[in-house]
């Protein structure tokens, strides 16, 4: 009887809008909804802080964005130590305590990575390096051979 | 040769960086608590709330914690053999059980057996996060002078056993931690 006021569609049709629905319904649902703080000051330094880790478990992901249990109990850790007046660099020397470097979405400066943050200037150097004697030799050749010592 | 051989060398080098980057596992998280002092706690046990765990009784012995809940699948498989483990006797095995509900905890313990000298119960997973624990099973080894010797991420075999975890046993026992980590 309920076809015959939707004849267009199917119930196979019917299950899959409603199917799409619920589909795109999901990323809408925030995970940390709850305000931590009262005090906005307060609150903007949670939520930087909250986006600036990483989820140890669920990786590519930080710990703002997961419903992880361990994010949960991070951002309660996170909560807890603002509240307490730990200042930021406190609170993610906390966390590189435990978890390591890896926790940052923001890498530190560390004996361990002065290469990794010399690179591209090193790369930068060497290839003006490579560069330059190219046009040297090239300069030099086309001075002493004359064009028919053309070996490429 | 040099106009060939120069590049070619670049990169191979490169392929074989890229080649033993492939073979590591991306969701291992190296623990930076690896030969530092482990975190002290005291919790209340599993069995009788009112009794606490405190890790400093555990000073100048080798011991293993066991980080365990009752949901998790990892610690389901891994239990025989950390039961084989216990029978052995050669160090106490100390189990942290994470955020897990403790008549459920008590339940699998008196089904599956209990390995453990002592379980610390951890509902809120505060010393869970001291010890930079991320997923369970993760079972450390913690040496005499109150250091973290070792950590495994994953459910215990007996081959890491024997190979990971005996040989530094014996080590420090003896008195000389082994070389790397």
């Amino acid at each position: 009887m309920n076809d015959m006021t939707l004849p267009h569609f199917s119930r196979f049709a019917r299950s899959v809008f409603a199917a799409l629905l619920v589909a795109f319904a999901v990323p809408a649902l925030a995970i940390d909804t709850e305000r931590a703080f009262d005090d906005p000051a307060l609150q903007a330094r949670y939520e930087m802080i909250g986006r600036e880790l990483r989820c140890p478990v669920c990786q590519n992901q930080t710990i703002a964005d997961s419903n992880a249990t361990l994010a949960q109990d991070l951002r309660r850790e996170v909560r807890e130590m603002i509240a307490a007046g730990k200042t930021d660099d406190e609170i993610r020397t906390f966390m590189v305590d435990r978890y390591g470097d890896f926790v940052l979405y923001k890498p530190r400066m560390t004996p361990g990575n002065y290469l990794l943050w010399a690179a591209p200037v090193l790369l930068l150097l060497l290839g003006t390096f490579v560069g330059l004697r190219i046009i040297r030799k090239q300069a030099a050749q086309a001075d002493t051979d004359g064009p028919e010592a053309g070996q490429s | 040769m040099l106009k060939f051989g120069v590049p070619l060398a670049l990169a191979m080098l490169l392929g074989v960086f890229l080649f033993v980057g492939l073979q590591r596992d991306p969701s291992y998280v190296p623990s930076p608590l690896i030969g530092k002092q482990a975190p002290e706690f005291t919790l209340p046990s599993l069995q009788d709330p009112n009794y606490p765990v405190a890790s400093k009784e555990l000073a100048g012995k080798t011991w293993v914690l066991n980080v365990w809940g009752t949901w998790c699948a990892g610690c389901r498989q891994e239990h025989e053999t950390l039961m084989a483990i216990a029978r052995t006797g050669v160090v106490p095995l100390v189990g942290l059980d994470w955020k897990d509900d403790r008549a459920a905890a008590q339940q699998w313990l008196s089904t599956l057996g209990n390995p453990y000298a002592v379980v610390a119960s951890d509902p809120e997973g505060r010393v869970a996060i001291d010890w930079g624990v991320y997923g369970a099973p993760e079972t450390f080894l913690i040496g005499p002078d109150g250091k973290v010797l070792f950590k495994h991420i994953a459910p215990m075999t007996m081959e890491v056993w024997t190979k990971e975890f005996l040989p530094r046993i014996q080590a420090a026992n003896a008195g000389v931690a082994p070389a790397g980590g």
